[in-house]
């Protein structure tokens, strides 16, 4: 029954944007976050997609087949600016404090997306959903 | 029972394939964000061409069958207007649009069903 597969397969991709919304969330509460190294220093979250294709039998993903999930998360390659603020309990021998990478204009874009993209799936399920009660309602014509 | 699957047929095998439908765009609305993934539609022509056997009749073994292959779902990729950097073809404006035609087509043939529906029922009781 293909309606209900809908609510399977718009389930995961509404998974799949909280995750990217939390990884938006973090990088956002992080932006200001200095550290004493470039190894320590905070790198931007960034969550890839990708489709569910071929799921295995009995797998959690058979259920969602055709679906999305979240195939990693990375670091954002971009490299990291250091400072230099002797002041900063943080900063290194020579007074530099290494900066976050994350940019929060793109962080605010990147929330933006996701947020539209949730809404869309939730109203894919509100849609099946209401689909599913009419076809219910059938017999009672 | 012939007369009620004759009432029934093209409509009941219409609503499976509109759901169907329904579900194949939901996957293109959830994989919106999906590098490399490839927006798909249903071909209803196809579908229906498939529901219709006009392909000839093979009686022996050693006959041939002439006219369409048959490839089931009638499952095609969609030609974007656009394609994104990142090798996506799905285009929410246009998902949302076909989203909600379809819903509309699915409801059209339930109500056609619940007509006929309506109608054997109303012959059933008699009044």
């Amino acid at each position: 029954m293909a309606l209900q597969n809908i609510f399977g397969i718009a389930g995961s991709a509404l998974n799949a944007q909280t995750v990217r919304m939390n990884a938006t969330a973090s990088n956002l509460a992080n932006a200001g976050t200095v550290a004493g190294s470039d190894k320590d220093a905070f790198r931007g979250k960034r969550v890839s997609f990708k489709a569910i294709m071929d799921a295995q039998a009995g797998s959690v993903d058979q259920d969602n087949k055709g679906g999305v999930k979240v195939a990693g998360i990375s670091d954002d390659p971009k490299s990291i600016t250091r400072m230099q603020d002797p002041g900063n309990p943080a900063a290194d021998k020579d007074g530099y404090v290494y900066l976050s990478n994350v940019n929060e204009m793109s962080e605010m874009v990147e929330m933006m997306a996701a947020a539209r993209s949730y809404q869309n799936n939730v109203e894919v399920v509100n849609t099946a959903r209401q689909l599913m009660l009419r076809t219910l309602d059938i017999i009672k014509s | 029972m012939n007369i009620i699957d004759n009432a029934f047929s093209l409509h009941e095998k219409a609503l499976g394939m509109r759901s169907q439908r329904m579900e194949v765009l939901s996957r293109n609305i959830a994989n919106a964000d999906t590098p490399n993934y490839k927006a798909q539609d249903i071909d209803f022509r196809q579908v229906l061409k498939d529901t219709q056997d006009t392909s000839m009749r093979t009686t022996d073994a050693a006959h041939f069958a002439l006219g369409e292959v048959d490839n089931g779902s009638g499952l095609k990729y969609r030609v974007p207007f656009n394609v994104a950097f990142d090798g996506n073809t799905v285009e929410l404006p246009v998902e949302q649009a076909k989203f909600g035609q379809y819903a509309a087509d699915y409801q059209t043939t339930l109500s056609i069903l619940e007509n006929r529906i309506g109608g054997i029922r109303k012959a059933l009781r008699g009044d």
